[in-house]
């Protein structure tokens, strides 16, 4: 056991001297978030309305002021008619367009439904969803001005992100991916360079056992790993302001336990690997994308074809999501994240098992 | 002379290739024993399976009366290995290689601190002991292996190859250390494609297709040689290679730099050998029968696999 230690300081060694592992380490997570952070923003605003106003009354004149006071449209008016719509899609110069028609004035004074149309490019569906939304909650609140009671009423309560700020949706998952991503890349690299470099043929030549190796050249990642959780949960939690309504200690222990389960992953991919390149190809494919596409992160699960349902059950990153989420936006306590921890923590420990296993002291 | 190192019937395959067939050698303790023979002759494989690195599947072979097959932790602390790959770590310095690997084999602070002293005196790498690995010369690396692979004070030491592109001056001097550690009592099995350097050891085995050829002391080992040699001066040796192989039932002809090295199964007579100079289509200076070298018996042990005489 007491060879460990050595190792481990040579570890330390090799990362201070290596100047691009230290900035896979420190910057990427940061560059990452920021780039996250403020490129993809899943608010849109500045949305060009064309208004199409065959009444010109005050009536539509009120619905169109109505659409010009929010933050999300700006509000152009076009004289064009009906069949020139097509061209202002074709053309970007509007994103949705509103149809007042003639008689708008005088029906909206009658207790009959009156009808408006709104036409929405829907090229890009995510944002056409947003578009209609943002209408549909101007013209509830038109309705509600003007005094007409709907038969029902549905109030809709948003609960843990009520302004549905993209950050607070992004943070969690990038945490997890970055987590999986540097520990994995980092493990898998650093045996699968001793292999290349041949050093491994000496190491093994000496009485060294298989897990003094292992451990050995876990422990620094876990750590490393570890800090870059941190770092980037200060820059989630200082700069854009993500709240930790649970507990910051549980969210970091929950972190120990994620990136013990990355490093077993890169310690697997290490015995299948023999050089570097390859080592770290597979890192980021196995890594990455499941943490990306099949964690929940942007997709939800539940709307996955069924197959790949049952492969998001052996995606980490998947139960490090809803932990984070959990934390971070809803206070969970130990007791209502239990179960994905202890899967996480089984994951891990099946992992090192087999690697332990597959790694050889024989070349 | 005890036995150190004994291998009986020792036989690998890769998939289909028959790495080495039937080797069976013994080596003697305090003994500097050389292996050579050309790439893939099976000699890296021999060494690996002797430090525990690759199973062994057939035959038998002990170190130190330790069995390699069972007692895997007992030889790996007994026995310094340096593979044909220089493989320290480039990014620490001479001193951190070396301290890692005191550490690796468990070697206590105060061995160390001996220790140390040694192994810089006999490499001179002293002054350059806070000098990253990878700042090394050629030489000087390999000097630097051989330090981490002796920092345990083993009792076998294996090398591969351990001169392979490293310059001449460098090679004597490395030798000198090895001859110097032989003197010590470390039983040394080398493997070196250099002939100057199989003359250095206490005994060489020649070894061709996984099995040994020839095993003898070096300047004894062209007894081995099968045929008579004759020596050729001639300005244009190239151009009499193809009248030698056909004009005369000779065994072989090799190109020695300026010179041609041609064997015949039995002596020529004085007649037989002027008229073979006079009908060369070419000016032959010189035509005299030679004492074979370690390079022509090996040669013509290859060329002939012919088993090793007892």
């Amino acid at each position: 056991m007491n060879r460990i230690i050595p190792i481990i300081r040579k570890e330390f060694i090799h990362i201070r001297r290596d100047f691009r592992t230290l900035i896979i380490i420190f910057i990427m997570p940061v560059a990452q978030l920021l780039m996250f952070g403020y490129a993809i923003n899943m608010e849109i605003q500045n949305i060009t309305l064309a208004v199409i106003d065959h009444s010109e009354s005050p009536a539509s004149r009120d619905l169109i002021r109505a659409f010009a006071g929010s933050k999300f449209f700006t509000v152009r008016h076009f004289d064009g008619g009906e069949s020139r719509v097509g061209a202002l899609f074709q053309n970007r110069q509007a994103r949705i367009v509103l149809i007042i028609p003639q008689d708008f004035a005088a029906t909206i004074a009658r207790p009959v439904a009156t009808k408006v149309q709104a036409l929405i490019d829907a090229s890009d569906s995510n944002a056409a969803q947003a578009i209609r939304n943002y209408a549909d909650a101007i013209l509830q609140t038109y309705n509600a001005g003007r005094g007409l009671a709907a038969p029902f009423e549905v109030q809709t309560t948003i609960q843990y992100n009520p302004t549905f700020k993209s950050t607070y949706f992004f943070v969690p998952g990038l945490v997890a991916l970055i987590l999986i991503m540097i520990s994995a890349l980092l493990t898998s690299v650093a045996i699968a360079r001793e292999k290349e470099t041949g050093t491994m043929e000496q190491i093994l030549v000496s009485p060294v056992r298989a897990r003094e190796i292992i451990i050995g050249k876990v422990v620094p990642y876990i750590l490393l790993a570890f800090m870059d959780g941190v770092i980037v949960l200060l820059v989630a939690h200082f700069w854009f302001k993500v709240p930790i309504i649970g507990s910051v200690a549980l969210i970091l222990g929950a972190a120990l336990v994620y990136v013990f389960v990355a490093l077993a992953l890169g310690l697997f991919i290490s015995t299948l690997a023999h050089t570097q390149q390859v080592a770290m190809m597979a890192a980021l494919i196995i890594s990455m994308l499941p943490s990306i596409m099949l964690s929940g992160f942007f997709f939800p699960v539940a709307s996955m074809p069924k197959v790949l349902q049952w492969i998001t059950y052996v995606v980490p990153a998947k139960y490090f999501l809803l932990i984070v989420r959990g934390i971070m936006l809803k206070g969970n306590t130990l007791a209502q994240i239990g179960t994905p921890l202890l899967v996480l923590l089984g994951m891990g420990i099946i992992l090192t098992i087999i690697s332990t296993k597959k790694f050889k002291t024989t070349l | 002379m005890s036995e150190i190192i004994t291998i009986q019937n020792f036989g690998k395959s890769y998939g289909k290739i028959r790495a080495v067939e039937g080797l069976t050698l013994a080596i003697n303790s305090g003994e500097l024993f050389g292996l050579i023979g050309p790439d893939g002759a099976g000699k890296t494989t021999t060494m690996r399976t002797l430090c525990t690195l690759l199973p062994l599947e057939e035959g038998q072979m002990q170190l130190a009366g330790f069995e390699v097959r069972r007692d895997v932790a007992a030889i790996r602390s007994i026995l310094g290995y340096m593979p044909q790959r220089f493989s320290l770590y480039p990014d620490l310095s001479v001193e951190q290689n070396l301290l890692f690997f005191a550490d690796l084999f468990g070697v206590s602070a105060a061995e160390k601190k001996k220790r140390l002293p040694q192994l810089y005196h006999f490499s001179k790498l002293e002054p350059f002991k806070n000098r990253l690995a990878k700042q090394l010369s050629g030489g000087m690396k390999q000097k630097l292996a051989l330090s981490c692979t002796l920092i345990h004070t083993p009792k076998i030491l294996i090398l591969d190859e351990p001169t392979t592109g490293v310059d001449p001056v460098s090679r004597r001097e490395f030798w000198q250390i090895l001859q110097q550690l032989r003197d010590d009592g470390v039983t040394i099995l080398v493997s070196t494609p250099y002939m100057d350097e199989a003359l250095l050891c206490n005994r060489v085995a020649f070894m061709h297709k996984g099995k040994v050829l020839a095993l003898d002391d070096p300047r004894l080992i062209t007894k081995h040689f099968p045929h008579t040699l004759y020596e050729v001066a001639t300005p244009a040796p190239q151009l009499l290679v193809p009248y030698f192989k056909t004009a005369h039932a000779c065994e072989s002809v090799q190109i020695f730099g300026d010179r041609l090295h041609v064997s015949f199964a039995a002596p020529l007579a004085d007649a037989m050998l002027k008229s073979v100079v006079q009908s060369a289509p070419q000016p032959v200076i010189e035509m005299r029968q030679i004492a074979p070298g370690i390079e022509d018996t090996f040669m013509a042990l290859m060329k002939n696999r012919i088993s090793p005489q007892p």
